[in-house]
């Protein structure tokens, strides 16, 4: 058996240097096998890797020997010894995930993702299945679709492996019986379009026995279709795909060797680009044009999907690792709150609410699990309802970021909607997930409806109510910061809300206007919807002038001590005067604008604020972590 | 534009992996041991940050038993890519004069063990380039690309991390360091193709020619210099003989060959039926060896 395979590659011999440029024009393939112990899993893996003559003299001996000491197959070799050292391995107690193993052929190279074992079975393979081009699903011939068989299509399915090979192995078990075979199919097609898997490629083999592996068996006269490693050779693989979808390149790195050179390296997800090309960098609103393509192999004319490289561009513009860039008229969708889902990785749950550092293309920012919708019964593909998540759950959540992410959904572009989950504290990688959309703010607000009381309303949110109160003059950046405020609060997993003039002006208190006694009235009735807010366990903010002391006395004398946080956004009038971003103040300086604060009606500052920012000293987004700092004390 | 073939795949996540690295670790070095997947490591770091020059040292922990050839090319290979090169030599093993014929396995323990994390502590650097292969070996099948180490340099198996897409996962508290292995995913053969096709520098030792030898236990050592000790009965011959792979010269077993030139010793690998690894005397003492000198730090 040894001799005929292992007979001398006769171009290798006559012409080592057209054999050579016959295998530089190879292409890769990455997949994974998914099957339990018994399914012949190892067995294939040892045949794929003994009939693409992967393994040596020395090597065969060994197995030759130990297959005679303690295979399985009596005195025939026992592939899975080839593969399974690892049993070794697990008795010292050590974890194994996932292994590599190589192999190939004169057209491909492979790379095989495997993944014993069952406890970890989820995790691990996600892991896997995540650099996968393709899954092998292996069936055992005698037991059908079993409960595994539909786990393992499930996650291979929802990590977006688009080929899947049922290798229904041990043929030789059942004699090769064609009706077995047929019905197994039958079986696995209704499973398979019940869960969204468009197509698969069955083939009838024996690990064991070899057939229709690397070669057509004599004992499937009936199989018409390819043996696995005709298929494995030629089925054609993602990255053909993705290059034709639009441009996408991560930034990686800023390439500065001198003065004179400014590059942006990174490996291209998707797409093609070449000079002259016309480009947008996101998040941001700066666009410029490809002026080369370097690579120290010299500059490319064009260059494409899964390529590493250097693109300069033709303007001195900011970008910097974690941007995006994009075709100019491809852009990418920019949000920072997504439906996604999240598989779990890590001892210690996942808990709606805690902030994850997350990993997503080349950037990195802090996430949390604002709202989980569902888990997923890896067994039965049940949606259940779902708390937290635990170690290899599956749960599709709703998360919202700490900053603008330039995204794609991940069943479009794995690159750019796959991100991982890090624990804050230990940095172990604790989750994977992957984003099916962006959701708009207006889709994500808390609305509470249990009547209880404003305890019980604050402790089912896990968090003191408080209402931060900004007042400051017009101009002085309130609704900014008041906004970037809740954005981070929110990002924390906090349930806010905002209150300013525009939500509360155009409909609550449209029938006021803006004298004194107006503007009393206003105040009042905001602290009142304030203080029903709090009642229901908010977090709210307000950005209003509030000019005067005596009201914003009165606001506070509605709320428990320590509730009301007086915010004073503290910028002198000419600073104010100077940004003016809606003509404000020229109208009023005009005199067509009335009781203007400021120009002809009094500002009276706060006198001991819990909290001042001077909007001189502190950008927007400073103002707005310092507010952040000073409240984390008492949250 | 085609596919990209199986060598430009492997070589842009290399790239991938080098530049990840660089941006997210405060004090990166490429440990650089003069060997051809050394080469080939430092060769995709040119590539990887060109027009820079790879923005880190390279660092040789060196055992002073190395053959002379591969100083030679250590030097050399650091000056045409214009990089710091740190050579490091575990004083205490200076000091004892520790060598490979007198102390068996305290020669690897010390030089290379022990000397790679006092180079590591000494310069602080926080993440180490190594040139490891999953294929090289069952246990090295499973580990990952970016492997952590405790403050100590201990491996701890049970705690490594998933390795999910291309997202590695840089962050570690002070004193932890990572070792990163960009080319993970090669096999030798990949290695040997991409040295052809790139036409890299390797050290001439790959090559078959005659070289002063003698045979003991089983292997075929060359006489490097004169402090290779003979013992009663053992004649210098010289032998026509290559290496697979380099290490200590008196620990490194050579083959026979008449390959002189690259394509003949890809030519002869493809034709050969031994594993690359028969040549080290270091894994000749127990399959699980390796697994135990990772967990004590050796790379």
């Amino acid at each position: 058996m040894a001799n005929d395979i292992y007979k001398t590659d006769e171009l290798i011999a006559r012409d080592i240097d057209a054999y050579l440029e016959k295998h530089q024009h190879k292409t890769m393939l990455r997949f994974i096998t998914c099957g339990s112990v018994d399914d012949g899993k190892s067995t294939l893996i040892g045949r794929l890797l003994y009939d693409s003559k992967m393994i040596f003299e020395d090597q065969l001996a060994l197995l030759e020997a130990d297959s005679k000491r303690v295979g399985t197959q009596g005195q025939e070799i026992d592939f899975a010894l080839l593969v399974d050292g690892l049993a070794a391995e697990r008795e010292q107690g050590i974890t194994i995930d996932v292994a590599y193993r190589f192999f190939a052929t004169d057209r491909r190279k492979f790379i095989v993702a495997d993944t014993p074992g069952h406890e970890q079975y989820t995790r691990n393979m996600v892991t896997g299945a995540s650099t996968a081009d393709l899954a092998v699903i292996l069936i055992d011939a005698r037991k059908g679709v079993l409960t595994q068989t539909r786990r393992h299509s499930y996650l291979a399915h929802l990590v977006g492996i688009r080929n899947i090979v049922l290798a229904i192995n041990k043929m030789d078990l059942v004699d090769y019986d064609q009706a077995r075979y047929d019905s197994i199919i039958g079986d696995y097609r209704a499973f398979a379009e019940q869960i969204g898997i468009d197509g698969f490629q069955a083939i009838p083999i024996s690990g064991l026995k070899g057939d229709n592996i690397a070669s057509k068996s004599d004992a499937t006269p009936w199989y018409q279709g390819p043996t696995l490693l005709d298929y494995l050779e030629t089925v054609e693989i993602d990255q053909s795909r993705m290059i034709e979808r639009p441009f996408r390149m991560a930034v990686q790195w800023v390439n500065r060797p001198n003065l004179d050179f400014r590059g942006f390296s990174g490996q291209i997800a998707s797409g093609r680009i070449k000079p002259g090309d016309a480009v947008r960098i996101l998040p941001g609103s700066t666009s410029s044009t490809v002026e080369r393509v370097v690579t120290m192999d010299g500059d490319l004319s064009e260059a494409g999907a899964g390529q590493s490289v250097t693109l300069t561009l033709a303007d001195e513009i900011d970008c910097s690792r974690g941007q995006v860039i994009t075709p100019a008229g491809q852009p990418l969708e920019v949000a920072d709150q997504f439906e996604a889902t999240i598989v779990w990785m890590a001892q210690e749950p996942m808990i709606p609410g805690r902030a994850y550092i997350m990993k997503i293309g080349t950037t990195q920012a802090t996430v949390t699990v604002t709202d989980e919708k569902y888990q997923v019964n890896v067994n039965t593909m049940a949606h259940e309802p779902g708390k937290i998540l635990a170690l290899n759950g599956i749960g599709v959540c709703n998360i919202a970021t700490s900053k603008a992410i330039p995204f794609e959904p991940y069943a479009e572009n794995p690159d750019l909607g796959g991100f991982i989950l890090i624990d804050r504290l230990n940095n172990a990688t604790v989750g994977a997930g992957m984003i099916h959309f962006a959701l708009r703010r207006s889709h994500n607000l808390p609305w509470q409806t249990i009547d209880v009381d404003r305890n019980a309303h604050a402790a089912i949110k896990n968090q003191q109510p408080r209402l931060l109160w900004l007042t400051g003059l017009s101009g002085s950046g309130k609704t900014t910061i008041a906004n970037l405020v809740e954005k981070k609060l929110h990002a924390m997993g906090r349930h806010t809300f905002l209150l300013d003039g525009t939500n509360v002006r155009q409909g609550l208190n449209k029938d006021l206007g803006f004298t004194d006694a107006d503007r009393v009235e206003n105040i009042r009735r905001i602290g009142e919807v304030a203080k029903l807010m709090t009642d229901a366990g908010l977090i709210v903010l307000t950005a209003f002038i509030s000019p005067f002391r005596s009201e914003r006395r009165m606001v506070r004398q509605l709320f428990p001590k320590g509730e009301f946080v007086e915010i004073f956004i503290d910028t002198p009038i000419e600073v104010a005067e100077s940004r003016d971003q809606k003509g404000l103040y020229e109208q009023a300086r005009r005199g067509d604008l009335k009781n203007f604060t400021g120009i002809d009606s009094a500002y009276e500052p706060p006198e001991a604020p819990e909290i001042r920012i001077d909007t001189t000293r502190l950008s927007a987004e400073e103002a707005a972590e310092a507010i952040i700092e000073s409240l984390s004390m008492s949250f | 534009m085609t596919t990209l073939t199986h060598l430009q795949r492997l070589e842009s996540e290399s790239i991938h992996i080098m530049r990840e690295v660089v941006a997210e670790v405060e004090r990166p070095v490429m440990l650089y041991s003069v060997g051809k997947d050394s080469a080939v490591m430092l060769h995709l770091a040119k590539k990887a940050f060109y027009p820079s020059t790879p923005p880190f040292p390279l660092l040789h922990v060196d055992t002073t038993w190395k053959f002379q050839d591969m100083y030679r090319l250590r030097e050399k290979a650091a000056r045409e890519a214009g990089m710091e090169l740190l050579v490091y030599r575990n004083p205490e093993a200076l000091a004892r004069g520790i060598n490979p014929f007198d102390h068996g396995s305290l020669h690897t323990d010390l030089w290379k063990t022990e000397g790679l994390k006092q180079a590591l502590d000494e310069y602080g650097f926080d993440a180490a380039f190594g040139g490891a292969r999953r294929d090289e070996e069952k246990s090295r099948a499973k580990e990952r690309v970016f492997s952590f180490r405790s403050a100590n340099h201990r491996w701890d198996p049970k705690n490594q991390r998933p390795e999910l897409w291309k997202l590695y996962n840089a962050r570690k508290a002070k004193g932890e360091s990572i070792r990163v292995f960009p080319l993970s995913n090669w096999t030798e053969l990949d290695i040997w193709q991409y040295i052809h096709l790139e036409q890299i520098e390797i050290v001439p030792l790959y090559l078959s020619a005659p070289r002063p030898t003698v045979i003991r236990d089983g292997l075929i050592l060359m006489v490097d210099d004169h402090r290779f000790p003979l013992r009663e009965g053992e004649e210098v011959r010289m032998r026509s003989i290559r290496f697979r792979t380099l290490g200590c010269y008196p620990l490194t077993g050579a083959v026979e060959s008449e390959a002189a030139t690259l394509t003949e010793v890809i030519q002869e690998m493809l034709l050969t039926t031994t594993s690359e690894r028969q040549g080290r005397a270091i894994d000749h003492d127990q399959s699980a060896s390796m697994e135990k000198k990772k967990q004590e730090g050796y790379f």
